[in-house]
């Protein structure tokens, strides 16, 4: 029986829609067509196979993060990194949008030491704000943050620690072991825990708004370049361009410079529409040359 | 009717109380997340009911004694009835703390018959009670038909409920025991009068929804439901449906299993050092029972019926049977050997000489999985069964707030409001039950429009308090909002937290006019939305002149 739980997980990995669409293809961006299919089949596969072993495995991401991580989800009982490189914003939003899936799907969210967190942000990037607990301020004293995440571990799905909040380098080794322990995904929010290294490292390499003119418009949108790191199954990194927010509001990924658009100019930074005299300095070109 | 099996069940009235030790004179009332979950007699007799919050029922007895759900603990109590009853036959299922159940065939011949067999068993129990509780003994064809008949004597439930007729019925019973014996055949005639409500009591395989839809309909008693025509019920209902017409008819839940579980299902474990705390075997037993769970979802089943078993390094055995409606979770199965062993090594009258050195669990009884699902979820893979969730959640909650205070821990709820940090409030959790829907915390919960609200997206860093800053013009000079919401001249820099970044794009102001940090006073605000050279994005917030970043675009 033995065998049969390693068919089935291995049949998991093979419809990853990324390692299966890049082992195949040897294409370093996969092609959006192969990709959908593969994602119905795995989609089916999903649903007829008895929840309880997809648990065992990963958290859903949302549809954006999916080519980003192996297996397309956050796998439970580890730890993830989510920074940005120095001078840049938008960690928080990514790991917000990071765990939107595992929420909407009824992951309970903690945040742990994030007394400033943007609750209608967090709604927007697709949280559950009925499954989101926050503990803003752990206390004063350092062993208190690791009993407070410890207990979450216990009971989140997804705990979200600030990683420049009090924890020692030892205790975050123990919360490392905890959360393999229990299943749950702990996310430091902002660089790494104490001490570690984590498995999967998410980094914000660069960010530009767009829609804010010279005092007129407003913000409507944000292209951030993601690149991710890691260790194990997440060795190969990958970086990727993604809308966080996009003007409608979701997290999508940027279409990618292969995919052929017939017809339509390409709705590229400085859109028609939004914003005609887009902030320039930081232009929007620079992370589609990175990630291609 | 092949396909029924004729079952014994034994039914301690009122468990959690009696486990509780408090006696049934006493109005007392177990509850769970601010939920009654059982009530002696007496409370009942007060009006106390099933699933009251406690306001309420203390409200209709203020004497009330409060007791919590200790599953546990009524496990432990529980474990020398069936001990007992080992003596009655060797093979008790125990459905949960305060009801068991057994295959009457075997043992009903032995004792000379049902009556006699309902007899003896209810003499063995109410003898292990020792007049702390009442033991309701029902046989009947079907699980569900002898629950039924052990619950209410008559099949006549409005006496069942009384508590006058309660009291009387003790007496005229010989104090303490009931039994009731529905004639083989005879259990759709029994069934047929009751209320279709019993599908959804504890146990049951319906769901309220299930039943009030059926109640609206017009079908109000279990006869009505087995009326139908079960494709009918099915095309309607589903799965649900289908198990509700089954019990109904007076027949099991599903057909009988032809095959038994294969034997590659049973797993065990040695306890190496040998376990002398049952916290110790309750680990191993997790690890097992995560196993046992890869091992039937990989064949897409699911057990309804477990045997559990602990040995002792002097060679002691200690086997019981657990059944479940619904399926057993890992965590269910832990709990019932937790359960399981607290009660041999604590209670029993046969405690262990030496410490647990082997443990194994044995599916009795397996079915298809998914086929029987209690709770509705989204599908697909990362499905989280929202109750388990919500309570493994209050109970990491319940430590966290014994850490820090019930203060510290919120959620959010939605409130009307302009500002990032007033549109959602944070409340205290203790506020609020976790393993409910909270619609407040819905974002549909506020309609009311807001003018000035700063267009989507919001800020995913609100600063708490806001940052005071410094917003300054081209030529170096501080700029100001006039009270028709024109700026000044346009932002050239600002500052803030001993950082000053060039504004390289802008809008708004946002005028608004409404309290916002200071409450004492009422003036005129603006918020302004600024991009700088570093790429990041600020609300900016001004008042009297002075400049605050309220939020950052993280």
């Amino acid at each position: 029986m033995f065998d049969h739980g390693g068919v089935a997980r291995a049949e998991g990995l093979a419809h990853d829609p990324v390692t299966g669409g890049r082992a195949a293809g040897g294409s370093p961006a996969p092609a959006p067509g192969g990709r959908t299919g593969g994602v119905g089949l795995a989609e089916l596969a999903g649903r007829v196979r008895p929840t309880d072993l997809a648990r065992d495995l990963r958290l859903p991401v949302l549809p954006a993060f999916e080519p980003l991580l192996p297996g397309a989800g956050l796998r439970r009982g580890t730890t993830v990194a989510v920074g940005a490189r120095p001078g840049v914003t938008g960690a928080t939003s990514l790991a917000l949008a990071l765990v939107a899936g595992a929420s909407r799907a009824g992951s309970w969210v903690a945040a742990v030491g994030l007394g400033s967190l943007g609750l209608v942000a967090a709604d927007e990037l697709g949280l559950s704000l009925e499954r989101l607990v926050l503990v803003a301020d752990p206390g004063r004293e350092r062993g208190g943050w690791a009993s407070v995440v410890a207990a979450l571990v216990d009971g989140f799905d997804v705990v979200l620690v600030a990683a420049g909040g009090r924890l020692r380098a030892a205790d975050a080794r123990r919360l490392v072991a905890r959360v393999r322990e229990r299943g749950s995904v702990l996310v430091a929010v902002g660089g790494e825990l104490p001490g570690e290294r984590s498995p999967l490292r998410l980094t914000v390499t660069s960010s530009a708004w767009q829609g804010l003119g010279d005092g007129w418009g407003h913000l409507r949108g944000r292209r951030v370049a993601v690149a991710v790191e890691g260790r194990g199954e997440a060795a190969r990194g990958r970086r990727a361009e993604l809308w966080l927010p996009g003007p409608d509001g979701a997290v999508a990924p940027v279409e990618p410079v292969a995919e052929p658009i017939p017809l339509r100019p390409r709705p590229g930074p400085a859109g028609q529409r939004s914003a005609p005299a887009a902030p320039a300095p930081p232009a929007p070109a620079e992370p589609t040359g990175e990630a291609g | 009717m092949a396909e029924v099996t004729r079952m014994l069940v034994v039914w301690c009235a009122d468990w959690p109380v009696v486990a509780a030790g408090v006696p049934l004179e006493v109005p007392a009332a177990v509850f769970h997340a601010n939920r009654v979950v059982a009530t002696s007699p007496a409370a009942r007799a007060e009006g106390v009911e099933r699933h009251m919050r406690r306001r309420d029922a203390q409200a209709r007895c203020p004497e009330l004694v409060v007791l919590p759900h200790d599953p546990a603990g009524e496990a432990r109590a529980f474990e020398p009835v069936v001990a007992a009853l080992e003596a009655v036959t060797p093979r008790v299922e125990i459905t949960h703390p305060g009801a068991c159940a057994f295959p009457t065939r075997g043992p009903s011949r032995y004792h000379g018959g049902d009556e006699a067999l309902a007899e003896r068993t209810a003499a063995v129990v109410a003898e292990v009670l020792d007049g702390r509780g009442f033991v309701r003994v029902g046989v009947a064809d079907g699980r569900f038909a002898a629950t039924l008949a052990a619950r209410h004597r008559s099949g006549n439930p409005a006496v069942a409920r009384h508590p006058a007729a309660w009291r009387g019925r003790g007496r005229e019973a010989g104090g303490s025991v009931a039994t009731t014996v529905v004639p083989p055949g005879g259990s759709p005639a029994f069934l047929a009068p009751l209320p279709v409500r019993e599908l959804a009591e504890p146990g049951g395989p319906a769901g309220p929804e299930l039943v009030d839809v059926l109640e609206r309909l017009g079908i109000r008693t279990l006869g009505d439901l087995a009326a139908l025509p079960l494709a009918e019920v099915v095309g309607r209902f589903g799965a649900e449906g289908r198990a509700a017409h089954r019990l109904a008819s007076g027949l099991d839940e599903r057909p009988p299993a032809t095959a038994p579980p294969p034997d590659d299902l049973t797993l065990a474990a040695e306890i190496d050092p040998p376990a002398e705390r049952v916290e110790a075997a309750a680990f191993v037993a997790r690890g097992l029972a995560d196993e046992l769970q890869r091992r039937l979802a990989a064949r897409g089943s699911a057990c309804t019926r477990l045997v559990v078993g602990a040995e002792t390094e002097h060679g002691e055995t200690h086997e019981r049977v657990w059944r479940t409606e619904g399926t057993f979770t890992p965590r269910a199965i832990a709990e019932r050997v937790r359960w399981q062993l607290d009660g041999w090594l604590h209670v029993g009258a046969h405690r262990p000489t030496g410490a647990l050195t082997r443990l194994w669990l044995a599916p009795d009884e397996i079915v298809p999985a998914g086929g029987r699902q209690l709770a509705f979820s989204a599908g697909g893979p990362g499905a989280v069964d929202p109750v388990e969730a919500g309570e493994r959640v209050a109970r990491s909650l319940a430590r966290v707030q014994g850490l820090l205070g019930a203060e510290a821990v919120r959620v959010p709820e939605w409130r009307g409001g302009r500002g990032p940090a007033e549109r959602v409030d944070l409340v205290p959790v203790a506020a609020t039950d976790v393993t409910e829907p909270r619609p407040a915390a819905r974002r549909d919960h506020v309609r009311a429009p807001w003018p000035g609200l700063v267009p989507d997206p919001a800020p995913a860093t609100v600063h708490d308090p806001p940052l005071p800053a410094e917003v300054l013009d081209a030529a170096g000079r501080p700029v100001r909002v006039d009270g028709r919401g024109e700026v000044s001249a346009p932002p050239a820099t600002v500052a803030a937290g001993g950082q000053r970044d060039e504004v390289v794009a802008w809008a708004g102001p946002w005028p608004y006019d409404e309290r916002w940090w200071d409450p004492g006073r009422h003036r005129r605000r603006a918020r302004l939305q600024v991009a700088t050279a570093g790429g990041a994005a600020h609300l900016l917030a001004v008042e009297g002149g002075r400049w605050w970043v309220e939020a950052t675009y993280d």
